[in-house]
Formats: structure tokens, sequence, C-alpha cells
């Protein structure tokens, strides 16, 4: 096996050094290594591989929005090494048969590990809970469990998938989104939505749900997920369940760092999403939870659907926005830039954290000699036109789409493989 | 004037200039000249994507008095029913050289869409989009108050016009609160809090819940239809008591001022939100709007295809 000596690159934070990746291992970190091939790292920065434990990789069923492959060849592009992939395909991720057939498609394509996440309950429905030891135990190992996208919403059901999980050591993602409170709703309810006649998500559809689980897992003792957090009121609520000692994680996307929904004015699609583009004091309040560690991570939501789902009138729109090779340059947009986080922070919010909420072995691991060479360089220099026929995944609706971001991904290696190299897919 | 999207998009001078050219349209159509030339050879597509009969008829008349030729596209007996995207059904509009497309769409925004999104070049005219805009509306409501109240000239200042109803569904209600204030009238708005939208204290009017109270000083009533589907949606009990509470009735209509008029854009439930006596009263301008609501058209139409051609 070829290997690789990255030259004058800063781990996180550190001082410029070598890292020599051999045999899929970090063999060295030190000054004047050698390798057979030389990557320079002059300026860079060297990151663990990245983790996304919420993407949509839309295989099978919505293989012209994106399949496995083509979702894996986006990841690792952004730099990711792993995600999740959410269990809303057709049919549902709700057996071990379909969870097992990803984790195999994963393997093949062989750029990322791909871990299938598994429904809540059968067919995403919410009424009867899915095969969840079955998808455990099977050859994709689920950890995660969720129904993205629909919101458990029946509070016995949600309690029982909280307490057997554990038997496993699995978690609960929830997608809190009350159903009744947000029939039909298009956007962040606000002046704007009232200005626009577009029909408002109110954010306590968000705050109700997270308040009732985070109750719920106290008493079940148990752990939870929430996905997409998205208001100033549900980073509160977090903060609150922490303090008290519960045991619950949260995520944000980067396009909630990153836009205010001010953008719907436009009616333009593009920027048509759920949980919705929020307000500007919801911005600033994820922004500060993620920095003091009341959200645990960042998960991209990645969410590809094909040109004509968004080349349409708003309501007749599909909700997403696709994220994976986006995520790091908004990341180091919203939160380095404007030192929030430094890139020990990063990593810990992008990689170390996901891989532990996900209990994914071989990845979030320190840079340092022995760990699997699962890592990403990013150039904070660089900056890059977002455009959106350049994009990897199959899909094209990405809300970057004419802006300009800051950093670039120069490289990402998995499991000592550099799948991306001079910023281009190795593959 | 590229299009109009919103109500929002006039100022006091360009609203003017159509309320202006109305009142000429409207006084050489009386005088009986027949049809006007201004938009010979041009195409004007009435696309059509909700049932409407007043807006289109007089969307039609408009333009066919200015001559244009006038295509109706609506979603009944059309590929729209079969499942075309408005992309694509724009596309055929932009190929068969429609100059103005006038759009009536239950998603708001539409009409932003089809302005924007690059696929026509013709003009657009929101002729009411979902629970958003539909500013000739708005100009036919003004049209009428300036009409009834200050003589056909100028503008409102100093006008208190009071809307009621479900402002949380009406795009009337959204443009005329726009047009209104652009104008110098002041707006208020009563209706039941659940029909009243999220953040509307930071709109530029007033907000009161009870109708007995706001009629005093009103010189415009302006009542909003409220469908009874909304009574299974609890965003009022029953109907009865929504009449009771928001409708307007003869012992209403008495305590306004002696100039007062009543409006309703349309279609009416009679017995709901206004007793059929008020409607049928000599207070009420209702059948005026429709009228004035052919001539605002022409005047929008006219300035955007042809405003540069002299109207004699």
């Amino acid at each position: 096996m070829t290997s690789y000596v990255i030259k004058d690159v800063s781990i996180l934070d550190g001082k410029p050094t070598d890292i020599l990746i051999r045999d899929g291992v970090i063999a060295e970190v030190g000054s004047g290594l050698k390798g057979d091939e030389v990557i320079d790292g002059t300026g860079c920065i060297a990151l663990p591989g990245l983790v996304d434990l919420h993407t949509h990789l839309r295989e099978p069923g919505r293989e012209d929005a994106e399949t496995i492959l083509s979702g894996s060849r986006a990841a690792a592009k952004g730099g990711f090494t792993a995600v999740h992939a959410m269990a809303n395909t057709d049919p549902v991720a709700d057996t071990a048969g379909v969870v097992e057939q990803v984790w195999r498609l994963g393997k093949e394509a062989g750029l990322v590990d791909v871990r299938p996440v598994g429904a809540v309950t059968m067919g995403l429905e919410g009424t009867a809970l899915a095969e969840l030891g079955a998808m455990a135990d099977s050859a994709a190992k689920v950890r995660v469990f969720s129904d993205d996208g629909k919101c458990v919403h029946d509070a016995l059901l949600m309690r029982r998938a909280l307490e057997y999980v554990k038997a496993f050591d699995g978690v609960v993602a929830q997608h809190a989104q009350e159903p009744r409170l947000t029939q039909g709703a298009q956007m962040n309810e606000g002046v704007l939505s009232g200005k626009l006649g577009l029909a408002g998500w109110p954010a306590v559809a968000e705050e109700a749900i997270i308040a009732r689980d985070v109750l719920l897992a106290h008493h079940v003792g148990s752990r939870l997920h929430i996905c997409h957090l998205s208001t100033a009121g549900s980073v509160e609520i977090i903060r609150w369940a922490k303090s008290r000692g519960i045991n619950v994680t949260a995520e944000v996307t980067p396009h909630h760092l990153y836009f205010t929904d001010d953008v719907v004015e436009s009616y333009d699609p593009i920027y048509k999403v759920n949980p919705p583009l929020r307000t500007a004091a919801d911005v600033a309040a994820v922004r500060a939870g993620l920095a003091d560690g009341t959200i645990n991570i960042v998960a991209t939501d990645h969410a590809p659907h094909p040109s004509e789902d968004k080349d349409c009138e708003w309501t007749a729109a599909a909700f997403g926005m696709t994220g994976l090779e986006s995520a790091l340059s908004v990341v180091y947009e919203t939160m380095v830039v404007t030192g929030l986080l430094n890139w020990a922070g990063v990593a810990d919010r992008m990689s170390v954290q996901p891989a532990q909420i996900g209990r994914v072995s071989d990845q979030g691991q320190p840079i340092a000699a022995g760990a699997p060479a699962n890592l990403v360089i990013f150039d904070p220099r660089a900056s890059e036109l977002v455009e959106a026929r350049k994009t990897v995944s199959a899909s094209r609706n990405t809300p970057y789409a004419g802006r300009t971001l800051p950093g670039k991904v120069v490289a990402t290696f998995y499991r000592g493989t550099p799948t991306v190299r001079n910023g281009e897919l190795n593959v | 004037m590229k299009h109009l999207l919103s109500a929002a998009d006039l100022s006091r001078d360009e609203a003017l200039q159509i309320l202006d050219t109305a009142k000429q349209l409207s006084v050489a159509t009386e005088q009986g000249v027949g049809k006007l030339p201004p938009l010979r050879g041009r195409t004007v597509v009435n696309l059509f994507y909700e049932d409407s009969t007043r807006t289109r008829i007089s969307f039609e008349a408009a333009a066919k008095r200015l001559s244009a030729d006038v295509i109706n596209f609506s979603a009944v007996g059309s590929s729209i029913s079969k499942g075309e995207s408005l992309k694509d059904t724009a596309l055929t509009l932009e190929a068969m050289g429609a100059h103005a497309v006038v759009i009536r769409h239950n998603s708001s925004g539409a009409p932003h869409r089809l302005a924007n999104a690059g696929w026509i070049s013709g003009g657009v005219v929101n002729a009411g989009d979902g629970t958003h805009e539909h500013p000739t509306q708005a100009l036919l409501d003004a049209y009428t108050l300036r009409d009834h109240l200050r003589g056909g000239e100028g503008d409102l200042t100093g006008l208190n016009v009071t809307i009621v109803g479900d402002v949380l569904h009406s795009r009337v209600a959204r443009s005329n609160i726009l047009l209104l204030n652009t104008l110098g009238a002041k707006v208020r708005l009563v209706a039941p809090p659940t029909l009243l939208p999220y953040g509307v204290e930071d709109w530029d009017c007033e907000v009161s819940y009870d109708l007995d109270s706001s009629l005093d000083g009103s010189d415009a009533v302006m009542m909003l239809r409220v469908q009874r589907e909304r009574m299974n949606a609890a965003y009022f009990p029953t109907s009865h008591e929504y009449s009771n509470r928001y409708g307007l009735n003869v012992t209403r209509m008495n305590r306004l001022s002696q100039n007062a008029v009543i409006m309703h854009p349309g279609p009416m439930n009679r017995g709901m939100e206004i007793s059929a006596d008020v409607a049928d009263s000599n207070r009420s301008v209702i059948v005026e709007q429709v009228a004035n609501g052919v001539s605002v058209r022409m005047a929008v139409l006219y300035l955007m295809l042809g405003g540069s051609e002299s109207l004699k």
C-alpha cells in the first residue's frame, strides 16, 4: 500500500508538522517524515475525518436524486469519512434486510463508512415499532434510529422506543415537529410569513416536542438525540435538560448556522427546508449553543432533490438542501472566522462527538500515531464560488450557489487512501 | 412597470397614475367609443389555476377593450389538470409570444416565480396568489374609495378604512393594507385573534378584536369573505357565533357615519360576514367595485404594455 506524507500541516490549532500515513493508519507524526507520495500541507489544517450523523442518500427508491455511490462521493469531497444514511427511503429502512442492503452498497462504494439509520416505526407511520433489535443485530449494526422527516409524535411510542433501544446501546434521533401545529407549514412563523402569505412553522412546534422528549428520556433513563435543532427556545431547553443531567445530545445543520429566513422573500424554493430557516436571533442562539457545547454536533441533513422538485412554485417544492460538500466551509465561516470555535472545537463538533453518538468505531479519533487514517486537510486561505452544476452530488439543490464560501477541502483520507487530492475527487 | 406582483411595488405616484389612467379609460369607455386601440397586436394570457369568475372576466374584458388578443388558460380543460408544471406552462406561453401573463394561483409567490425564474420574458400581473396578495383588487378598492370619498382625485390621505374578517387567509387584505398606506389612508383590522396573522402587531395598521367599537370614525368598512370550512379548523366555534360577533348587519351599519361606504371583494357569504340587507343597501358599493375593476385592470395592462403610446 502506498504511503503518504502530509508536509507542514497544522493538526487542529497546533504548529506545522508532518503526518505519515501507511497501511491505513497514521504511522507517525513529527518533522522530516518521508513517504512514497508527498502532499504539501503548508497553511492547511488537518482534522479527523468528518462524521455526519444525518445524511439522506435516497437509495433505495429515489436514485434520481442520489445514490449511495454519488452521495459517498459528495461526502468525500466535503471531507467526510463516515455518514449516517437516513431511513426515509423507499422501501423504508425499517427491516434488517433494507439496512443491510444500504450497508452493503456503502461498502461497495468504499469511499466513506455508510452507517444506516433504522426507522423507529414501521414505514415511518408512527403507529408501531419497527424491528429495532433485528436492525441492531444485523450486519449493519444499527445504533441510531430515526423517523426523520416525520416526528415520532405519539408520546407512548416515543417512550417505548427510548426504552427499547437501551438493550443494544441505541439512540433515538427525534425529528422534533408537532404535526398538528405545522399542518401545511411552509416557512418560519413570524412577521415575514404573515407578509408573504406562507403558512407558518412556529418555533413552539419544535420546542414542545423537545421539552416532552427530554422529560421522557429523563423518566426512562435513556439517551436521546435531537435532529436539526433550529430555534433559540430549543437551545434553552437542551441547556436546561443538560443542567439536570438528562442524557440528551443535539445537532444543528450548517444552513441553520448560515441563513436567516429573510431569503425566503425571493420565493425561491432553493431555500425551502424543514425545519425552516429561522430568524437572526435564532441563528445567533444556535451558534452560541454550538460554541458552548449545548448543541453537540453539526449534522448536514444533506437532502438531495431532482431539479423538477425545486424549479417550481414554493408550495409545490420539496423540503431540503444538499450540504455535504459545503459543510466544513460553512462551519468555518460561521463559527471559526467569527471566533466562536477553534479547530479543536470544529473537530469535536464534526467528528469526535458525531462518532460517539453514532457509536462508530475507527472514526473521530485524535490524529496520532496508531489511529486509523481518517482525516481531512482543509485550506482556510482558499475560497470558492459555489456553482450548482459543479456539485458532486447527483442533485443540484445547494442553497449556496452563487455565493463564495471560504476554505477548501484539499484532501480527504479514508482508511489510509486519499479519496480527495488537490481538491478533486481521487476516485 | 414591468410586472405587478405586489401592491408594495407601487409608489404613491405610480399608484395615482394607475388610478388616473383608469379614470380616463372609464370616461372613454362610457363615451361609447367602443374598443380602444392601444394594445392591438399584443397578447395577454389569463393563466388561472383557481376558479375565479369575476377576476378572470374582469381581466378579459379589460384586455379586450384595449384591443389585445386574449388567451384564457385555466386549470379546467388544459394540460394544467394533467399535472404540467408551472415552468412548462410558462415555457409554452413564452413560445406562443405572450406579452403579459395574468396569473391566479393557489400558491403564494407563484407570480414572483413566474416573473423572476427566467421562464418568460413578458410582464406578469398577479391576479391573486394563495394567501399573499391581490394588488389589482387593492387598486380597484382605492379607485372606488377615491370616487366616493375624494371626488375621484388625489390620494386617500385622512381616510379611515376598517377591514373586517379573515385577514390571515386574505390576499385582498394584504394588498389593501399596503396600498392604502401608500395612499395616505389609515387602516384598522378587525378580526378574531385566530384569523389575524402572527406578528400582525408589527404591521402598519391598528388591530382590534371588537367590531362594535371599531365602527365609529370609519369612512369605509371592507368585509372579507370567511369560508365556512375555517370553522372545522377551530378558527371560530360556529358560523352563528362568527356572524354575531363579526358580521355586518343593519344595526351595525346604522352606526356608521353618514358618508361611510361598505365594500366586499366578493364572492359574498350572505348571512355570514354580511347580511343581505347590508349588501343590497345604498351604502354598499360592491357592484361598483366590480365595474371599477375593469377600468383599473385596463389601466394596469395599458401602462404595462402600451404606456408609451397615446390614449387618444
